[in-house]
């Protein structure tokens, strides 16, 4: 009996509160970041961003008159959770965006959910198969690995780099890098000679370079997360390696260079995404501002620097506004408005949406830098 | 195959032998003691680094004195891990304190994940890092530290266990507990000894390491198992063997990596552990052990 009385008391108050939500004109959206959890370095400042944005956009007054309410789950970046959870935003707080989730496993989980339901989902992971083959109700906004490593290979070849050392860590982000440099360096015509690995918890990889120093490539490709790459610089630097060393868009943060020291570091370049080193763009880039006031507006709410991976959130969150802005709020208008993005500056890029292009980023999403003096400079 | 990439792979091969050996020794110091293996062993050597870098940035101290401090309160966290885990224990079968050790390290971590954060953490090498150029091979000057305090460490393990009374007492308990006992010789006390040696040298390990591998909230894992390798090939002997378990082990990780394939790195570690627990199971130098059936 009590159980009876407290479905109703549920039902009464879901009943009241869809009410209650449609009669102030409100449009809720949903959020699923891996909060805790292994990924909780990404849909931690992911929630973090979302919150920030939702109360910033009610303090000026909501979308066209229409207040924004929020509401965001802790998927622990478990798949089977994330795919119940997005059951019930859909379902019980009927919301008509889904932002997230985090990894590229928990996203490929949900997106049946999201086809059958009719809701639209822009996905905070990078995983490509996400949005290739072009799902109609869901989007992307961090960009493909593939563009960082062709923006890698297309400064080499203006360097005249023929041949080509690959040093990637044995984990999903090294070895989808790791297929992905081999097939556009093929049709780019660079070859491989040599084709290394390493663990994610390897704390020497000096076997690995004095093989590849043997060999005299003209560049060494390393791709992974920290500390793995820290290391590999390392180790470069010991073994007096004088070969250009690339790295990753994954280590464009200032704790790679802080973990490697600023000696070790010097030279090195990377894709960075343009979060990472606003500060050195130049004033007149048309996301220079954006980036300055989220940094600045993360710092003052959180007391930390703003990460990509917030970032990725932001991205999410402006594409989902402008669709409402300009199409509407249902989960129709809101998914007709983000395909028809046509350049819209947010922080990972500037994103233009087609029906046959989900996540909408080009080249233009990196700038190769290079560490000197223990900070980043652009190479043009 | 050039002579100075074979010379590379070994400099190479034997510096993180060396840190595979400390780790080790840590291993067989419990095990002699007790008869049991600590898996939390990896854990104490993640505090190591994690409380020098506490002491360095939030005590502002001087690293010739934020490495000892960092030493004295890993060796209380071992004392109050065999206080509070391992003695309470009703019935302490060899199985039921294993995975007691378990349970201890997960927490451990958890705990260091908390008070530290995921985050990677560098610590500065102890003397600078221009590379020392040994015959067209390299190495860094945290290497010869390395190498050279788990020498010293190894001269006073043998100093302790053969020429001092509480050390006898120790490798007593590990022959047997009863006869110990009988004997006059406080088996729990040498426990809680073997603990705290353990705990120190886990921490020195994960001190001295520090400044090349970098450390963060679970180094501890891969660490210990490698140390526990090294321990293995050396017989679980809390002396040279262990050490030379250690250098073996670094040494065919290198070459492996170097020769054959990287990808087969670790495989190489795991192989050999497995050959010698089928072959040879008291250990590469040890003599087949009759008394413990």
């Amino acid at each position: 009996m009590k159980r009876f009385l407290a479905v109703c008391c549920t039902v009464c108050f879901t009943l009241l509160s869809a009410t209650m939500s449609f009669a102030a004109g409100t449009i809720k959206i949903g959020g699923l970041f891996a909060v805790t959890g292994p990924a909780s370095f990404l849909g931690e400042p992911e929630k973090k961003t979302l919150e920030m944005l939702v109360k910033e956009a009610n303090d000026k007054g909501g979308i066209n008159g229409m207040k924004l309410e929020v509401v965001i789950y802790d998927t622990t970046g478990d798949a089977t959770k994330a795919v119940q959870l997005a059951t019930r935003l859909i379902k019980d707080d009927k919301v008509s965006v889904i932002i997230g989730p985090s990894t590229t496993g928990e996203s490929m989980a949900v997106i049946p959910v999201a086809e059958k339901e009719k809701i639209p989902l822009i996905s905070c992971a990078a995983g490509i198969k996400i949005t290739d083959p072009v799902k109609h109700w869901v989007f992307k906004t961090p960009a493909n690995d593939h563009v960082a490593a062709e923006k890698i290979l297309n400064y080499m070849s203006r360097q005249k780099q023929k041949s080509i050392a690959l040093l990637t860590v044995t984990d999903g982000f090294g070895s989808s890098g790791r297929e992905q440099i081999k097939t556009l360096a093929k049709q780019k015509g660079f070859t491989i000679v040599a084709d290394e690995v390493y663990g994610p918890k390897d704390t020497d990889m000096t076997a690995q370079l004095t093989k590849i120093r043997g060999i005299k490539p003209d560049a060494i490709i390393c791709w992974g997360t920290n500390p793995g790459p820290a290391v590999v610089t390392k180790n470069v630097r010991q073994l007096g390696i004088k070969i250009p060393l690339y790295m990753s868009h994954g280590v464009a943060s200032k704790k790679f260079i802080e973990l490697a020291g600023a000696e070790a570091a010097e030279g090195v370049m990377l894709p960075a995404g343009k979060l990472a080193i606003y500060d050195v763009l130049p004033k007149n880039d048309p996301q220079y501002k954006l980036l300055k006031d989220y940094d600045q507006a993360y710092k003052k709410a959180y007391g930390v620097e703003a990460s990509t991976f917030g970032g990725y959130a932001y991205d999410a969150w402006l594409l989902a506004t402008d669709a409402i802005r300009k199409s509407g709020s249902t989960p129709d208008k809101i998914r007709s408005g983000i395909e028809q993005t046509r350049k819209l500056v947010s922080i990972s890029g500037a994103f233009t949406m087609s029906p046959k292009d989900h996540n909408g980023l080009d080249l233009s999403a990196f700038e190769m830098v290079r560490v000197s003096k223990g900070d980043w400079s652009l190479v043009k | 195959m050039q002579f100075d990439q074979l010379l590379q792979y070994t400099l190479s091969g034997l510096s993180t032998g060396a840190i595979y050996a400390l780790i080790g020794i840590g291993f067989s110091i419990i095990y002699n003691a007790t008869g049991i293996i600590n898996f939390a062993q990896g854990e104490f050597v993640m505090l190591g680094g994690l409380l020098t870098l506490s002491c360095l940035d939030l005590l502002k101290l001087p690293l010739w004195a934020a490495i000892p401090c960092a030493v004295a309160v890993s060796t209380v966290a071992g004392l109050l891990f065999e206080r509070l885990a391992i003695r309470p224990l009703r019935q302490p079968t060899p199985i039921n304190l294993v995975i007691i050790t378990i349970g201890g390290s997960i927490l451990i971590r958890g705990l260091a994940m908390l008070i530290w954060g995921k985050d990677t953490h560098s610590i500065p090498p102890f003397s600078g890092d221009e590379p020392i150029a040994i015959g067209g091979a390299t190495i860094l000057p945290q290497h010869l530290w390395i190498l050279a305090i788990t020498l010293v460490i190894i001269a006073i393990n043998k100093i302790y266990f053969y020429h001092t009374i509480s050390g006898k007492a120790m490798r007593a308990c590990a022959y047997n507990r009863r006869a110990a006992g009988l004997v006059g010789i406080d088996v729990r006390r040498m426990v809680l000894f073997s603990f705290m040696i353990s705990s120190a040298l886990g921490a020195v390990a994960g001190i001295i390491v520090a400044p090349l591998t970098m450390t963060a909230y679970d180094v501890g894992v891969m660490l210990g198992l490698k140390g526990f390798c090294a321990a293995i090939i050396g017989g679980m002997s809390s002396g040279i063997a262990t050490v030379v378990g250690g250098l073996l082990l670094g040494v065919l990780e290198s070459l492996g990596a170097g020769l054959i394939s990287s990808g087969y790195k670790d495989a190489i570690a795991f192989i050999i552990l497995l050959l010698i627990l089928f072959i040879r199971p008291q250990g590469l130098f040890g003599k087949a052990d009759s008394e413990r059936v």
